[in-house]
């Protein structure tokens, strides 16, 4: 058993030696924010499989794509039985299958979070790079540079907004959420606050900031559950009466990409919209 | 007066019939022993005459039908004292004696001046009053003996069923609880004991029922019930029989070859 | 001081500790409010932040803490009794973990949110059938050892069975909140779960409490008291519903909260001279206590990080059961 253990891994390791240096044309990816960003760029054929979530509507942006693709669950076994050359993973999920995946010889390239725009253009540059599209990498950095422009090209309203996720959590200052806030002329209530990263909003908090507009992430899901109860709150919904509130997904914003823009504009529309 | 009648009583525990047809009458003034072997069905009597167990047959309790009596009616005229002495927290002896006065009591409702003199009777007579701030966890085998059958005499009732009240005392302290329970009968009560001591129950009974295999085997007073025959057939047991001044003495000696 | 007059103390101590701990609960959050601007804001009538803030948000989270722990004082010293066992506990004996099976299933169906009694409800159906199957398993003779294990046992299939039916869920949050049900929480609980859990809650209190004279005679044994005129399957009927519509609607709200059952009738059980219809209120008051300072003491070590109720009643409570485990081993046995 161990012997052929052995000879496996050596036949896998002069196998992804010998492609490390050329385009890989046999792709998986592990982690909903590198799937979205590897369908967006890489060429046809190259990205063979995405994860599970790439599907979901709630969580990926390009959910209709992603049904062209073969799904995996980010287990090793799977994914070594796919015999991948490349496999693109997230750095905060499935520490140990990467490991494991590593220590099987696969070449695994990683990408921490998105926290910023900068991030977003590096991100898709590299991925650029890793899948030998250079080209439609830069298209899609000018894509987001243009949108960029044309959203700071309108006043700030100077207005305040406060995002209220599912248990309560807000994008602190250091998010990318926060970067888009910024985007869009507004004030971030959680940064003025004092709070980074994502952190907890306390419902209290949010009734005394009183902000103008309230930005929850309500997922439409088949079945309900406790996180999203603040939503129902009598004191949350005293404070969103009227027009302050809008629903922007959070698919949008999980991941940085292109679409990510999308969040910024829905914001601006509804801060034009929000008494 | 006759207290508690009871005719035509069968039993089951667990599908197996246990009592078979039995009846019997008691009347106020009886000490009344119940004697018999191990599994003749003496405590079953004394369960099924208080309702604790299912049964079928008349059971009548100061001349009305008990099946129609209210549990609580039927506390008023019935006491009983089960075989394990059970007490399940260590609250004081005053309270645990005052517990007897619950049948007596609507509701909700606390202690009357007529339900502390009667407390306060019972615990005197059963000499426990010294103790009666001490948890009754906290007493010897004597002890609570004494305040469970204080407990009893509170509940004031005409009738008193007790499931071998004797065993686990010491000779002292047995033949007080006899003598007690005698003088309750003289008094006009009646008391109804199972008892495995031939020789307490030869002395100081006024009445025995010898049970066997779930019927009445024998019913009088203590000499016309234990004869040698009956020794060796229902007990299979040899007994010295004599006489004192004290009454009937009975003495097992070997086990009937 | 004769036992009834102390009695009468404990009960005004305990009452006066419950007020100022709930006031004191109401005062304690992320917003810094003064203490006369809360209390007025808690009466007015306008409709600022701080109104709704102390109105929407504190008031039923302290309500909610006096409620489920007089429940869990309550009905913790009410199966006591009725089982003459001092581990008996709606958490130990699986009633909390059954009643949070119920509510699970309710609410992570979606069956709830169509029909909202239906949370309580299937709470206190799952609390019944704890308390029925771990009687029917010891018997109303049942030592502490045989209690304990059908305990463990119900306790554990119904948390793998919650786990199960979150796990499941199509809702990506749902098997996060393994740990609210298994550890209980105040926060953010709103007036609708007051109004939905109060009037069974109440509806139990009732029960448990008509237990008193019933319970003091039960101290002698069940034959015993059964001759001496206590009904045992009225007494049955009241400790088993009276558990389960109370502990249930606790849970169905705010999560399984255990030990505080265990602990809070002990330490006031020589206080009130082991007298069980003397117990109940006294628990009642002690467990309320417990709970609002337990839910003050999450909100002041770990403000933001939503620290589980149970995790500190655990952490006071299991020492405790093991002390308790351990001075009573000889019974258990």
């Amino acid at each position: 058993m161990k012997q052929i253990m052995a000879i496996l891994m050596i036949s896998v390791l002069n196998a992804s030696a010998a492609l490390a240096a050329e385009v890989p044309h046999r792709v998986v990816s592990m982690n909903v924010c590198t799937d979205q960003l590897a369908m967006l760029i890489a060429g046809a054929g190259q990205l063979y499989s995405v994860s599970y979530l790439a599907g979901d509507r709630n969580a990926s942006v390009l959910a209709d794509q992603a049904g062209g693709y073969v799904v995996n669950h980010g287990l090793a076994e799977e994914v070594f039985l796919m015999q991948p050359d490349l496999i693109i993973a997230g750095t905060f999920t499935t520490r140990t299958t990467v490991e494991l995946l590593r220590r099987l010889g696969f070449r695994v390239e990683e990408f921490a979070p998105a926290n910023s725009l900068d991030d977003i253009r590096e991100h898709i540059a590299r991925m650029g790079e890793l899948l030998g599209r250079q080209e439609k990498a830069a298209e899609l950095v000018k894509r987001i540079d243009n949108d960029l422009a044309t959203l700071r090209a309108q006043p700030p309203s100077s207005k305040s907004v406060a995002t209220y996720y599912a248990n309560s959590y807000t994008s602190g200052s250091g998010t990318l959420v926060d970067a888009l806030i910024g985007v869009s002329g507004l004030e971030n209530v959680a940064a003025r606050l004092g709070l980074t990263g994502t952190s907890k909003l306390p419902l209290e908090l949010l009734l005394l900031a009183n902000p103008d507009l309230i930005v929850s992430s309500e997922g439409d899901y088949a079945a309900p559950a406790l996180a999203e109860e603040g939503y129902v709150h009598p004191a949350f919904k005293a404070v969103t009466a009227g027009s302050k509130a809008v629903n922007i997904s959070t698919k949008y914003t999980i991941c940085g990409a292109p679409f990510t823009l999308e969040a910024a504009h829905m914001l601006r529309d509804a801060a034009g919209a929000a008494k | 007066m006759t207290l508690l009648a009871i005719d035509q009583l069968h039993t089951s525990l667990g599908g197996k019939p246990v009592l078979h047809g039995l009846s019997l009458a008691v009347q106020e003034g009886e000490f009344v022993g119940l004697i018999g072997p191990n599994g003749a069905g003496k405590s079953t009597l004394l369960r099924a005459a208080l309702g604790l167990i299912p049964s079928t047959g008349k059971i009548a309790i100061a001349g009305k039908d008990a099946a129609a009596m209210p549990a609580k009616e039927r506390a008023r005229h019935l006491a009983y004292l089960p075989q394990e002495r059970e007490i399940g927290w260590p609250v004081s002896v005053e309270m645990l004696v005052s517990l007897g006065r619950a049948p007596h009591r609507p509701a909700f409702a606390g202690l009357d001046a007529a339900d502390t003199a009667k407390i306060e009777e019972a615990m005197r007579r059963m000499e426990v009053d010294a103790f009666r701030h001490r948890p009754a966890t906290d007493l010897s085998g004597g002890e609570k003996a004494r305040v469970l059958i204080a407990r009893a005499l509170a509940q004031d009732a005409p009738l008193l069923l007790a499931d071998e009240p004797t065993a686990g005392l010491d000779p002292s302290h047995q033949i007080t609880l006899m003598r007690l329970f005698a003088q309750l009968a003289a008094e006009g009560r009646d008391v109804v004991a199972s008892l495995h001591d031939l020789g307490l129950a030869a002395r100081w009974c006024t009445r025995l029922i010898l049970i066997d295999k779930g019927r009445i085997v024998a019913d009088g007073a203590p000499r016309e019930v234990l004869t040698a025959a009956r020794l060796r057939s229902v007990y299979g047991v040899e007994a010295y029989l004599g006489e004192t001044q004290g009454g009937m003495l009975v003495m097992p000696l070997d086990v009937a070859s | 001081m004769s036992e009834t007059a102390r009695y009468r103390l404990l009960l005004i101590v305990l009452g006066a500790a419950t007020f100022i701990l709930f006031l004191l609960s109401l005062t304690v959050g992320p917003a810094a409010l003064a203490f006369t601007d809360s209390i007025a804001a808690l009466f007015s009538s306008k409709a600022g932040a701080i109104a709704l803030i102390m109105q929407e948000i504190r008031l039923p989270r302290a309500i909610l803490g006096l409620m489920i722990g007089a429940t869990l004082g309550l009905s913790g010293a009410a199966l006591q009794g009725y089982l003459r066992n001092p581990l008996a506990e709606p958490g130990l004996i699986g009633v909390s973990a059954t009643a949070s099976l119920g509510a699970v299933i309710a609410i992570y169906t979606g069956f709830s949110a169509v029909f909202p009694l239906g949370l309580p409800l299937a709470a206190l159906a799952g609390a019944m059938l704890a308390v029925l199957v771990v009687q029917a398993m010891a018997g109303m003779k049942g030592g502490a050892l045989t209690i304990i294990l059908a305990g463990v046992a119900v306790s554990s299939f119904a948390g793998a069975m919650t786990s199960l039916a979150l796990n499941l869920s199509p809702n990506p949050f749902a098997a996060l909140e393994i740990m609210f049900w298994m550890l209980g929480s105040l926060t953010d609980r709103s007036m609708t779960h007051v109004w939905l859990a109060a009037p069974f809650m109440v509806v139990g209190w009732v029960m448990l409490a008509s237990l008193g004279r019933p319970l003091d005679t039960l101290t002698l044994g069940n034959d015993a008291a059964a001759s001496m005129g206590v009904d045992m399957r009225r007494v049955q009927f009241l400790a088993v519903f009276g558990t389960a519509a109370s502990v249930g609607a606790a849970t169905a709200v705010a999560g399984a909260i255990g030990f505080v059952g265990l602990v809070v009738p002990h330490i006031l059980r020589p206080l009130v001279g082991s007298r069980p219809s003397r117990l109940l209120p006294a628990s009642a008051l002690g467990g309320a206590c417990v709970l609002l300072a337990a839910d003050i003491l999450v909100r002041i070590i770990a403000p933001g990080k939503d620290l589980k109720l149970g995790v500190l009643t655990a952490i006071v409570g299991a020492p405790f059961f093991l002390w308790l485990v351990y001075r009573t081993r000889r019974n258990l046995l």
